[in-house]
C-alpha cells in the first residue's frame, strides 16, 4: 500500500514539473543505460528496464543472454561500467549497505547452508540488517521469523537442521530467510533450479501469493517460457544484452517473440488451465523442414545477387 | 537443543546469547586458567597451587614472589596470548576462506615469519627481539603476498588455500636454502626458533602482544556478525547488507596480524591455529566463527601443552611446538579422513 502511494505522489511530480530525471523515480527500481561486463567481458551495453512497482516481473532469454546479470546489476552486487542503478531516486551503489538490505533482498543462486544450522537460525539471519550490536534480537525479529516460516510452509522444520532436508524444502527455508529480511522489493534468481516440477510450481505459487497477498513487487530470472508466461505479471525478454520486448505476456507473447529469442518455431495457444499464452514448441519435422525452406530461399537470395 | 536465549531491556535493547556456547567459554576459561596456575607451580622448584595463588595476589614469600613473577608468570602469559592469537587468527582465517584447512598453519603464514626471523639469525646474527621484529614482518610480507595472489574480484575460500599452499612450499625452501648457508651455531638456534618455544620469555613479550590483543580482539568481534553472515555466501551476505570486501579485508589483516606476532613471540607453535577452532566448533556444536571460543581454546591448548612438555619426559623438556605438533599432526590426519568422508575434499 505504501508503495501505492510513492507511486502517486511520484506520478503527480513527473505531470506537475515535467522533469526528464522525474521519469526515473516513477518506479523504484530501474536501471538506466547501463553497461556491465565482467572484467573485459561485455554483457550488455546501454541497457534500459524499469521494474514496475507492484509487479510480477519476470526475466526471460536465452542462456548467456545477461538475465542473471542484469538482476545481479539490479540488486547491486555488479556495478555498472557505465550507466546507473537507481533505488528510489538514489543511485543504488551511493546508499549505505545495510539501508538497501532493508528495502530490496535477493535470492541468489549460490547460497551456502552454514554446516549444523537449524531452520530457524537461518531464517533469523535474515533480520541482520534490522540488527545491531545492542539490538540483536528484538521481540519483532522472533515474530517476523516467526511469520516468515509459516508463510513459506517450512514453520514444523524450524528446529530440524538445513542439511537433512529435500531440495524443495531447502529453498523455501531459503526463501523465508529473504522474506525475514522484510523487503517490499524482492529479486530471485533462478528460484526453481534443480527443483522437480511439483516443487517448480510451489515456489512459484509461493512468489504469486507473496505478490498478490502482501503486494510486494518481485523479480524473478526463470528458464521455463511457459511457467514465465504464466505467473509473471510483466514479462522482459532479453537477447544478447538487449530488451527484445516487455509488457503483459498476454500482449506480447507470440510465436514471432520466441522464435526472435529463443530461435524456436513454436505455436502459442491459451493456456487452458489460466488462458495465460502456452509455448508448444513445433514438432521436429515441422522445424526440420521450415529450416529446408529458410536455406532454400537463402539460397535462392544469394543466387539473385 | 535449541539453547539461545534472548535478553532485552525495556529501553529495546536486546542480546542473544548462546547458552551453549557461553558455557563452553566459561569452562574453556577456567580450564586455561587452572591450567596457567599448575604450569606456574611446575618446575626445578615445584610450588603448590595454593602458594602460586597466595603469591600472584602479592602474600607469598619472597623467594616464591621472585619465581613466580619474574620467571614463570611471563612465559604462562606469553603461552595464554599466544594461544589465544593463534585460536582467534586460526578461526578467522577458517571462517574466510571456508574451509578448515585454510589455517596459517596450511597456508605458510608460520613458514613466512620463519623465513623473516631465519634472515635475522642467519644473516645478520641478530638478538633475540631483532628475531622477532624479523618474523613479524617476515609474516606480514607473507600474508600480503597471499592477499595480493589470490585477490581476483574478492578473496575467494579454495583460491586462498591454494594460493597459500604454493606460497608455502615456496617460502619452505628459502628456508631451507637459509638453513644450508648458516654456521653450526646459528643453524641450532634457527631449530629451536623453529619448533615454537615458550623458554626463556619475559615481560618483555608480554606487553607488545597483550597491547595487541586489546586493539585487535575487540576490532574482530565487533566485525563478527558480518562475518557470520558471511559464511552464507558472498552473494547471500552483501544482500543482507554486509560490506563483504571491506569486512574481510579488516578480518584477514587483523588475522595475519595476530598469527604473526604470536610466531613472533613464540616461534611457528604448530597446528593451535588449526585445531582451536574446530575443536571449539564440536564443543559448542553451533554454527558460525565460534571466534570467542577458539580464543579460549587456543589459550588452553598452548597451556596444557607447555605443561606437558615440561612435565611429560622427565628432565628432559621438550620445546612446546613439539608437543602441539605431535597432538594437532593426528588431528590433521582424522580432519582429512573425515572432510573426504564427507565429501568436501
Amino acid at each position: 500500500m505504501s508503495a501505492g502511494t510513492e507511486k502517486d505522489r511520484s506520478g503527480k511530480n513527473s505531470a506537475s514539473s515535467g522533469l526528464d530525471d522525474r521519469r526515473s523515480t516513477v518506479n523504484r527500481l530501474s536501471a538506466e543505460n547501463v553497461t556491465l561486463a565482467y572484467d573485459q567481458r561485455v554483457i550488455a551495453e546501454q541497457l534500459s528496464v524499469e521494474i514496475p512497482d507492484n509487479s510480477f516481473t519476470v526475466i526471460v532469454g536465452p542462456n548467456a543472454c545477461g538475465k542473471s546479470t542484469l538482476l545481479r546489476a539490479l540488486s547491486r552486487m555488479l556495478k555498472p561500467s557505465e550507466g546507473r542503478v537507481l533505488l528510489d531516486g538514489q543511485v543504488i551503489q551511493s546508499m549505505p549497505a545495510k539501508k538497501v538490505a532493508r528495502t530490496l533482498g535477493l535470492l541468489p543462486q549460490s547460497s551456502i547452508a552454514p554446516d549444523g544450522i537449524t531452520v530457524a537460525d537461518l531464517v533469523g539471519r535474515g533480520r541482520y540488517p534490522h540488527q545491531g550490536i545492542l539490538r540483536q534480537w528484538s521481540a519483532e525479529d522472533e515474530r517476523v521469523v516467526r511469520e516468515s516460516m509459516t508463510q513459506t510452509g517450512v514453520a514444523e522444520l524450524a528446529e530440524r537442521y538445513v542439511d537433512e532436508l529435500s531440495g524443495g524444502q531447502r529453498q523455501r527455508v531459503w526463501i523465508a530467510m529473504a522474506l525475514a529480511q522484510q523487503t517490499p522489493l524482492l529479486l530471485l534468481d533462478e528460484p526453481t533450479t534443480y527443483l522437480d516440477i511439483q516443487h517448480q510450481i510451489d515456489v512459484l505459487d509461493l512468489c504469486a501469493d507473496l505478490h498478490e497477498e502482501q503486494g510486494r513487487t518481485l523479480v524473478a530470472v526463470l528458464h521455463d517460457l511457459n511457467h514465465a508466461a504464466r505467473y509473471a505479471t510483466h514479462l522482459i525478454a532479453l537477447r544478447g544484452g538487449k530488451v527484445v520486448a516487455q509488457g503483459a505476456p498476454k500482449d506480447i507473447v507470440t510465436a514471432g517473440l520466441v522464435e526472435e529469442v529463443f530461435g524456436l518455431r513454436c505455436q502459442v495457444i491459451d493456456d487452458p488451465e489460466t488462458g495465460t499464452p502456452l509455448i508448444v514448441p513445433a514438432a521436429r519435422r515441422a522445424r526440420a523442414a521450415a529450416g529446408d525452406r529458410d536455406a532454400a530461399r537463402k539460397a535462392v537470395a544469394t543466387g539473385a545477387s | 537443543m535449541k539453547t539461545h536465549r534472548a535478553v532485552r531491556t525495556p529501553g529495546g535493547l536486546s542480546v542473544r546469547l548462546d547458552v551453549r556456547a557461553l558455557t563452553v567459554v566459561v569452562l574453556l576459561l577456567l580450564a586455561a586458567l587452572t591450567a596457567s596456575v599448575v604450569l606456574i607451580g611446575t618446575g626445578d622448584f615445584p610450588i603448590s597451587a595454593a602458594d602460586v595463588l597466595r603469591t600472584l595476589v602479592g602474600e607469598g614469600d619472597a623467594g616464591q614472589e621472585f619465581i613466580v613473577t619474574e620467571l614463570r608468570l611471563p612465559r604462562v602469559l606469553v603461552g595464554l596470548l599466544v594461544g589465544a592469537s593463534l585460536g582467534l587468527g586460526g578461526a578467522l582465517f577458517q571462517a574466510i576462506s571456508r574451509n578448515p584447512l585454510g589455517s596459517p598453519d596450511v597456508l605458510g603464514l608460520g613458514q613466512g615469519a620463519t623465513a623473516g626471523a631465519l634472515t635475522v639469525i642467519v644473516l645478520f646474527s641478530g638478538t633475540a627481539d631483532q628475531v622477532a621484529v624479523g618474523a613479524l614482518v617476515g609474516g606480514l610480507v607473507t600474508g600480503f603476498a597471499i592477499y595480493v595472489l589470490a585477490w581476483k574480484r574478492g578473496v575467494h575460500g579454495y583460491r586462498l588455500v591454494l594460493v597459500g599452499i604454493g606460497v608455502s612450499a615456496i617460502v619452505t625452501a628459502v628456508n631451507g636454502y637459509l638453513l644450508t648457508k648458516s654456521d653450526i651455531v646459528d643453524a641450532a638456534r634457527a631449530v629451536v626458533w623453529m619448533t615454537g618455544s615458550l623458554d626463556g620469555r619475559d615481560w618483555a613479550q608480554v606487553w607488545p602482544l597483550l597491547a595487541l590483543c586489546v586493539v585487535l580482539v575487540p576490532l574482530v568481534l565487533a566485525n563478527s556478525r558480518g562475518l557470520r553472515m558471511m559464511e552464507m555466501g558472498d552473494d547471500v551476505s552483501s544482500a543482507l547488507g554486509v560490506r563483504v570486501e571491506r569486512v574481510r579485508l579488516v578480518l584477514l589483516v587483523s588475522a595475519v596480524l595476530l598469527t604473526a606476532s604470536a610466531t613472533a613471540a613464540a616461534g611457528p607453535v604448530a597446528f593451535v591455529a588449526l585445531t582451536s577452532p574446530q575443536l571449539a566448533r564440536r564443543l559448542t556444536r553451533s554454527p558460525g566463527p565460534n571466534l570467542v571460543a577458539s580464543l579460549c581454546m587456543g589459550a588452553a591448548l598452548l597451556v596444557t601443552a607447555d605443561w606437558v612438555s615440561q612435565r611429560a619426559f622427565g628432565t628432559d623438556q621438550l620445546p612446546v611446538g613439539v608437543v602441539t605438533g605431535v597432538v594437532g599432526g593426528v588431528y590433521l590426519l582424522w580432519l582429512l579422513v573425515t572432510e573426504r568422508r564427507a565429501g568436501r575434499i
